[in-house]
């Protein structure tokens, strides 16, 4: 690049501690949230508890991800929940087709 | 701040463009509005899989007398049990969850990259570009041994009934079956297989995408473009990105491997 001449100015701010070290804090609740769930799969056996515990922590884990990480937390509100109320039709197909599943199986398998 | 750069141009009144709706840039509400969008692709597939193994009947008896067969879907841990230079070694899940710890480590030094660049801390950003770059390959390289692994399959084959015709006859044959692909299957039915394909393989190709826009910003740092440009904005929206490919590694981590 030939643009040396003409290298603007630049301030370079001191690192911000607290907001790295809360960045940190972070990863640490994914990893240790992570290091439950491999725990849980062998720990508890399989049924109906077991993939509530599961659930719960990886919606757990997205909301760390995408409030703190995506900082969606720190958004306009207007932002956060045009981010967020879509997702309801997420829920409504989960619900839908996991219903329409099972009624399969009956069909296919009893 | 993000914030600062979020208004066009301070001699514009409102009524000319000069406030950006919802206090984000245009780039930015762009690439929430994009990864909304992709949510439900990803939504689609998973939901998707959990309709059509919900429909197969599960393996009843006990986890330790399980064995492949394709008149019930497979149990994950019993399938994702291999870890590269341990061979024969039973250790489920172990290396997924390598792979998961990766991506999360990715995710953080990102972060970092947008922290640094909100300080205009060029040298910083391209570390934690690098650092972040380097988890996205190791990553992909842990995806590649593992369908590599899927695809060749296990030491012992599974035996397998096909129905082919002998003599223009259909005649019931049993056969051997090593690992899986788009036609056969050595762990379960036929869907488990092409769902792990399509699924994970999505998701890779999101990845090498992310790897991809991770050298541009990269290159970008080094050549000095967001210096002069004054801001680091496109550091944090391929971070949004970034962020959002872990994110749907978290729930196919828990959907695909282990529910």
């Amino acid at each position: 690049m030939a643009h040396h001449a003409h290298e603007p100015e630049v301030v370079v701010l001191p690192p911000d501690k607290a907001k790295i070290k809360k960045l940190w804090t972070v990863a640490g609740i994914l990893g240790a949230i992570t290091a439950v769930e491999f725990i849980v799969a062998f720990a508890v056996p399989h049924g109906f508890f077991k993939t509530s515990v599961f659930v719960i922590m990886t919606i757990v884990k997205a909301g760390y991800i995408v409030g703190e990480f995506m900082h969606l937390k720190y958004e306009a509100k207007v932002l956060f929940w045009s981010v967020l109320i879509p997702i309801v039709f997420i829920v409504w197909m989960l619900i839908a087709f996991l219903y329409e599943g099972f009624q399969l199986s009956d069909v296919n398998f009893i | 701040m993000a914030h600062a750069h979020a208004t066009t141009a301070s001699d514009q009144n409102v009524w000319n463009g000069g406030v950006a709706p919802l206090g984000a840039s245009y780039g930015k509400l762009m690439m929430w509005f994009f990864l909304l969008s992709d949510a439900f692709t990803f939504s689609g597939l998973l939901i998707t899989y959990g309709l059509v193994r919900s429909s197969h009947p599960a393996f009843s008896g006990l986890a330790d007398a399980f064995a492949f067969s394709h008149d019930y879907w497979p149990i994950p841990e019993k399938v994702f049990e291999a870890v590269p230079f341990l061979h024969g070694i039973s250790l489920p899940l172990v290396f997924v969850g390598i792979m998961t710890f990766i991506l999360i480590m990715s995710s953080v030094t990102m972060v970092l990259a947008v922290e640094a660049g909100h300080r205009m801390d060029q040298k910083a950003v391209e570390k934690w570009m690098l650092w972040t770059i380097l988890g996205g390959l190791t990553f992909l390289g842990c995806q590649a041994w593992e369908w590599t692994h899927f695809i060749v399959g296990t030491d012992v084959a599974t035996k397998v009934t096909d129905f082919i015709f002998v003599n223009g006859e259909l005649t019931k044959i049993t056969k051997d079956v090593y690992g899986a692909n788009l036609h056969i299957n050595q762990y379960g039915p036929q869907d488990f297989a092409d769902f792990f394909f399509f699924i994970t393989g999505f998701h890779g190709f999101h990845v090498f995408s992310g790897v991809l826009l991770n050298f541009l910003i990269y290159y970008n740092t080094v050549t000095g473009v967001y210096n002069r440009r004054g801001h680091y904005e496109m550091v944090e929206k391929v971070g949004l990105y970034w962020h959002f490919v872990d994110l749907v590694w978290v729930f196919v981590f828990t959907f695909f491997y282990l529910v």
